[in-house]
């Protein structure tokens, strides 16, 4: 017989018959009963109304049978606050039963309730065990005063628990002190005070214990040794003399937290001999990391990327070991890719372009590509092994998988921009696949390789102009590449065709589009074509700068911060902790530390950001020569593009096609947020419902004279628990005078919610590198909240209606002209229209909706009363929470205004 | 930096379903976890790449795929990732150890309250406590469900097992009495290769594992040598690794019963027991001919076992007419492989298969067949891939002196590891 059983009951009335069980005087019926109940928990039933007589089962000899009921207290305890009280006398009894289990177990269960009276009474037994003889309850005491800090801080420092929790880092028991230390870090990050302050003293202390603890132990104490500030090369030689042998256990999180230590402690050593020493000693356990579960070793490979940046002789050698396996999951071997890119050199090109070259014949796409671009990049970065990627890209090429072949040409291009004139003989091949591009990448790049070499391939016009024809569905970025390239053929080779092609780009540009940034180009073209042809030859046929290959590379700064940062989630998303960390509190406090730091955004997995941002903004600041159009902003043509990453095609141009900056399409006027002028800031924005979303419509209006990047958004808590589903907001970076438009999609984050009466307010929090935090208020529609689920059955609501309290009814000054156009607009807003009849005896007829509020999940009910065409209305409202009355009446009078 | 690595421990089934909640800090409901149902799981953008870490609002979520089960630790802020993915994967074994079974949804609800038991002892506010089945075996004394579980037998509670378990020595109890010492090492080498389709090596490694029995009275040290070709090892929690690192002698109070000693891995001179010669001819669009040679490259005296050889072949394959001349093969559909298996392949002998193979005309256009790897897998017990070799194996118990005597037995294994053949 197995503990399955407990699952099966589904059948009505359960919670009566438990309450039978529960009170049952034989006590396996009990057991049963008890278990029955956890299992109804677990799946998510809700058992909280058998709070008393599961209470009445605390008292029992039966261990196993306790630890269930503590278990199920600590889930409901706050839901019952008066009842949980009924627990303290066996809490407080049990805290000094001789078992010393069933002292740390009480004194564990108790830390967890966050019910004030309980707490109160917690300090004492906290108290004594602290004090416990026995190791097991001290280092479950020692926890405990980090549960009592994140219920009630104050109460900590009165009776001195922190001081009792510093003297057990000197302890005798090595799990006592590893607890007492994790404890304290925990405060640490609560509070965001420094809570350790190690000493020397404590640091022996530390070192000494890391011998003798457990696995998890280890790790606390190394996580804390790496946090160790000193700048001593002594303390640095003795910490790592005694993390060292750490790498080799067989745990990895033991393992990396080690290498943390050592990769600290190396930039604080001065002896190059012991650095070197400790290097070699790294490479294994960072090999060894590899053997673990895909979901570690993915974890792995994220910080070996930062190593590898860091020091990359550890692994210089290793290349080999990062070498995909058939069955790897696809996320392992997309970052094994990474790494084969970064150790790539001449001494392993030939092995590992035969790796890449493997992969690009694989089945999975993206891994396709990325294998594709690989190539490119170690081309662009290994100048003696260009031919040779070159040769392979060829050989891919010719295979003519459509995906390979697109992917094939944009990265050609990357390698023509690193050696110009150098492989040209390769274009010939590249035109054979013309008819099979259909990415606008991979179009674009194929145009600008004509228009770049229109002088050297004979027949540059033909082909431009087969493009040409269909100029007008072409994606911008395409659009805008064939207007430059032509440009480009008819200063190189201004024959009649392309003067003809010439006038048809540009009238095409400016009188057949919509798109601001094509328009401005085309007319600079035209303006400096018809002014000074030299003048336009010198900006549109520049020497353009050599690029280089800095996809994933993070810039100094941020790498050391990371570093400090290893195993943690900052490494694996490879940003700070202050991009995703949540709490408002930390965000505050470590604004004005985060202006100092300029970092480029990397593709990262989960928290996806714009890899294109950072540069379109640089791109700006190397003004134009000529001030053609009298205008502030708008690049100047390729004249002086600043060299940048593989990979995008709009440096190019030098240009800007992120579509967010320069007088993008106008958006619809918003109220505005904000204006702080001294930071040169407007924010605008709505909250609405989108695709059966709530979204944050915001509008950002950059007006000070540098370019706005690194926006965040962050919600305090608020009635509904809004907030952004990513902190970091996907815009690119905002040139000065320009303005970017966001829909951020938004979610209900339940421990977000505010208890007490329903408000509209949230407050919100923007962040930006340059201006830092800046807050405002706004108020959240209902309208935006209300869910295409929410309608009940006609006798669902009858019977609420007719339970639920009535409510003062409101008359709202609106006029209906059409009751049917106003059914559709109430429906379409998700307020459900259950019924429409005539009020007998008057003439006025009623309607009656209702919807469901998100994030809360409340039901509202509504009764419209108005005449057709006779202004005013009164609108009945009732719901279980009758504070959203207001707000519903809101609703109501915006859907139908 | 938080250690604090899971709010939250969920296990769900392959559905979603919620088999096990536990929450450590009440600042997660739920609610969250039902997010990572909806918006990970059966998440509907599948352009984006599933990584196992995502970050929702103030949430992140790491999570781990084991047989039909997902296990997830919901944490905030800016959490130990790689003690989160640790702790699960210890959590894995534990359950294991303890069901004696695998971890899977059947046997998680039908031990559920044993795994809330466990789940207190483990974790603690989020920080992980004690994970070793050995020692939670000492506290937690409820068995698995393949005992019943009303007739089991309830072991009295040891007053000291509190002491033990936060003790330096916490791995072993004092007083463990056996008539006959006994101690047994087995070590078991798997061995990684991937060859290219001409034949080049292109990685190939040995993944060493010792793994020890000890029927072992009282507290015995145990002093194990190795000739120091070893390049990488890990120990178990009780080898002392100071000493190891000094002296390169494995030195340890070991657990009771069965337990990994260590790991090691070996690049260099790595001996691989099978030679792989694929020949693999599209002829035309629908006929193949396959030719796979295997030589063994070991002593006469030994031979390999339960070898299974995976020959892919293409989507569209309708038969396969085959020859071995050793052991049996067949077309697997399901597989879309080839599959040969030989029970016993003599040392410094060879056998081939050859096929040939229909296949199914299509009138479409199609993609050119990947050619997936040919993949092996086989046992050769008395054998050593790499060059490690057990040099002694001491045994001492200070209170017992030379009265103490020990059977020592030593065996060796090589097992494939991923044993891949590219063609």
């Amino acid at each position: 017989m197995s503990d399955g059983k407990y699952f099966s009951t589904t059948k009505k009335g359960e919670i009566h018959e438990f309450k039978e069980e529960l009170r049952s005087l034989e006590k396996s019926k009990k057991k049963d009963g008890v278990k029955k109940v956890i299992a109804a928990m677990t799946v998510g039933k809700d058992v909280a109304m058998l709070f008393p007589d599961m209470m009445n089962c605390m008292q029992t000899e039966d261990l196993e049978l306790k630890k269930l009921v503590y278990l199920y207290c600590q889930n409901y305890a706050k839901t019952q606050p008066d009842l949980a009280i009924m627990a303290v006398n066996t809490f407080v009894k049990d805290s000094q039963d001789p078992n010393p289990l069933i002292r740390a177990l009480a004194v564990r269960t108790m830390g967890c309730i966050r019910v004030d009276k309980i707490t109160e009474y917690l300090c004492d037994p906290l108290q004594r065990c602290l004090k416990d003889d026995d190791p097991y309850v001290r280092k479950t005491a020692a926890i405990c005063v980090a549960k009592l800090f994140d219920i009630n801080p104050e109460l900590v420092d009165d009776r001195g628990f922190l001081d009792q929790l510093r003297d057990l880092l000197s302890d005798a028991n090595p799990m006592v002190v590893a607890n007492a230390l994790a404890a304290l870090q925990e405060i640490q990050e609560i509070s965001g005070k420094d809570m350790l302050q190690l000493s020397q003293n404590t640091l022996m202390k530390l070192l000494t214990a890391l011998n003798d603890c457990t696995e998890w132990g280890q790790v606390f104490i190394l996580d804390a040794l790496a946090g160790f500030e000193t700048r001593d090369p002594r303390d640095a030689e003795k910490i790592a003399e005694r993390v060292l042998p750490r790498m080799q256990h067989v745990n990895s999180a033991v393992v990396l937290s080690a290498i943390k230590v050592i990769l600290r402690m190396m930039d604080i050593c001065q002896s190059a001999d012991l650095v070197a020493a400790w290097s070699k000693k790294m490479a294994p356990p960072l090999v060894t990391l590899l053997g673990a579960e895909p979901e570690v070793q993915y974890v792995a490979l994220r910080n070996i990327n930062l190593v590898v940046q860091k020091r990359p002789s550890i692994l210089a050698n290793e290349v080999k070991v990062f070498f995909c396996k058939y069955n790897d999951p696809i996320y392992v071997k997309m970052e094994k890719l990474e790494i084969m890119i970064k150790l790539a050199s001449d001494k392993n090109i030939d092995q590992v372009l035969l790796e890449f070259k493997e992969y690009a014949q694989e089945v999975d796409v993206d891994f396709v590509r990325k294998a594709v671009r690989a190539i490119g990049r170690c081309a662009v970065s290994i100048e003696r092994a260009a031919e040779k990627c070159i040769n392979v890209l060829l050989e891919l090429i010719k295979a003519k998988v459509n995906y390979v072949v697109q992917e094939g040409v944009i990265v050609i291009k990357d390698i023509f921009r690193r050696y110009p004139n150098r492989y040209e003989n390769i274009i010939a091949t590249l035109c054979e696949n013309l008819d099979s591009l259909d990415e606008p990448e991979a179009k674009a790049s194929m145009v600008w390789i004509i228009g770049e070499y229109a002088e050297r391939i004979d027949n540059a016009d033909e082909l431009l102009e087969t493009f040409l024809d269909t100029f007008p569905e072409e994606n911008s970025m395409v659009q805008l590449q064939l207007l430059t390239s032509t440009v480009k053929l008819f200063l190189k080779k201004p024959t009649e065709s392309a003067q003809k092609m010439i006038s048809l780009v540009l009238s095409c540009a400016t009188n057949e589009t919509d798109n601001p940034d094509l328009r401005d180009r085309a007319f600079i073209y035209w303006r400096l074509l018809s002014t000074d042809p030299e003048a336009a030859k010198d900006v549109v046929l520049a020497q353009k700068p050599v690029i280089t290959d800095d996809v994933g590379n993070l810039d100094q700064g941020l790498l050391d911060q990371l570093l400090r940062q290893v195993a943690t989630l900052s490494s694996v998303y490879h940003k700070p902790p202050e991009m995703f960390v949540s709490r408002q509190r930390l965000a505050v406090q470590k604004a004005d530390e985060l202006q100092d730091h300029q970092f480029e955004e990397e593709e990262v997995p989960g928290a996806a950001s714009t890899s294109t941002a950072a540069v379109a903004a640089a791109a700006t600041s190397a003004a134009p020569q000529v001030d053609l159009l009298n205008l502030d902003s708008g690049g100047p043509e390729a004249a002086a593009a600043p060299p940048r990453a593989v990979g995008g095609i709009d440096d190019l141009l030098g240009g800007l096609d992120i579509s967010s900056t320069s007088s993008s399409t106008p958006a619809p006027q918003l109220p505005v947020l904000l204006s702080d002028p001294s930071k040169g800031l407007v924010i605008q924005g709505k909250i609405l419902r989108q695709g059966g979303t709530v979204t944050y419509a915001l509008v950002i209006i950059n007006s000070s004279a540098s370019p706005l990047d690194g926006l965040m958004l962050q919600t305090n808590r608020s009635t509904f628990g809004l907030g952004p589903v990513n902190v970091v907001l996907q815009v690119p970076s905002i040139a000065p005078s320009s303005t970017a438009t966001a829909l951020v999609p938004m979610l209900y984050d339940s421990t977000k919610i505010l208890p007490g009466a329903a408000s509209s307010k949230l407050e919100v929090a923007m962040k930006t590198n340059q201006a830092g935090v800046l807050y405002f208020a706004d108020a959240v529609p209902l309208a935006s909240l209300l869910e295409e689920s929410g309608g009940i059955e006609g006798q669902a609501f009858l019977n609420a209606w007719k339970t639920l309290p009535p409510e003062t009814p409101q008359r709202l000054q609106l006029t209906v002209f059409n009751i049917e156009s106003a059914k559709q607009r109430l429906q379409a807003a998700n307020l459900f229209v259950l019924a429409h009849r005539p009020v007998p005896g008057t003439s006025q007829e009623a309607l009656y909706l209702t919807g469901k509020v998100g994030g809360i999940n409340v039901q509202v009910l509504v009764e419209v009363r108005l005449t057709v065409g006779v202004p005013g209305m009164d609108v009945s409202f009732k719901s279980e929470r009758t504070d959203l009355a207001t707000m519903t009446f809101e609703a109501v009078a915006q859907i139908l205004a | 930096m938080a250690l604090s690595s899971a709010h939250a421990i969920y296990f769900f089934n392959l559905r979603g379903d919620i088999l096990i909640e536990r929450r450590y800090r009440d600042d997660v409901t739920r609610d969250v976890a039902e997010n990572f149902r909806t918006q990970i799981l059966n998440s509907k953008d599948s352009s984006a790449i599933q990584t196992p870490v995502r970050t929702l609002g103030s949430c992140t979520f790491m999570h781990l795929r084991h047989a039909d089960v997902y296990i997830l630790c919901i944490s905030k802020n800016n959490p130990n990732v790689m003690l989160a993915f640790s702790f699960m994967t210890s959590l894995v074994s534990l359950f294991k150890s303890y069901f004696g079974g695998d971890l899977n949804e059947a046997n998680i609800q039908n031990n559920f309250v044993l795994i809330y038991e466990l789940l207190d002892e483990a974790m603690d506010f989020g920080l992980p406590q004690i994970t070793d089945p050995t020692i939670l075996k000492s506290l937690i004394f409820q068995k698995g469900s393949s005992i019943d579980f009303f007739e089991k037998k309830k072991e009295k509670a040891d007053p000291n097992a509190t002491l033990q378990v936060t003790g330096a020595v916490s791995w072993r109890k004092e007083g463990i009495k056996y008539k006959k010492n006994e101690v047994f090492l087995d070590l078991v080498e798997q061995v990684n290769l991937l060859m290219s389709s001409n034949g080049t090596i292109l990685t190939s490694d040995v993944q060493g594992r010792i793994m020890m029995k000890c029927l072992l009275s009282d507290m015995p040290e145990l002093r194990v040598g190795l000739n120091d070709k070893v390049e990488d090892a890990t120990f178990h929690q009780c080898v002392n690794l100071s000493t190891y690192e000094a002296q390169k002698v494995i030195t340890f109070v070991p657990p009771d019963g069965e337990f990994e000693l260590m790991k090691y891995r070996c690049h260099d001179g790595v001996s691989l027991p099978f030679k792989v010669l694929p020949v693999i001819n599209e002829m035309g669009r629908t006929r193949l001919e396959v030719n796979v040679q295997i030589k063994a490259a070991f002593s006469s005296k030994i031979y390999g076992i339960n070898m299974t050889i995976l020959v892919p072949v293409p989507d569209n394959t309708a038969k396969a007419n085959l020859l071995v001349t050793n052991g049996k093969a067949k077309y697997d559909a399901t597989k879309k492989a080839l599959v040969w298996k030989i029970s016993k392949f003599m040392g410094e002998s060879d056998h081939s298969l050859r096929a040939e193979v229909t296949l199914v005309a299509t009138t479409k256009e199609k993609k050119p067949w990947v050619r997936p790897p040919i993949s092996m897998q086989f046992q050769v017990p008395m054998l050593s891939a790499s060059s490690v070799r057990v040099a002694y194996l001491k045994i001492l118990e200070r209170k017992m002196g030379s009265e103490y005597h020990v059977d020592k037995w030593v065996r060796k294994v090589v097992k494939s590891g991923e044993y891949i053949i590219r063609t």
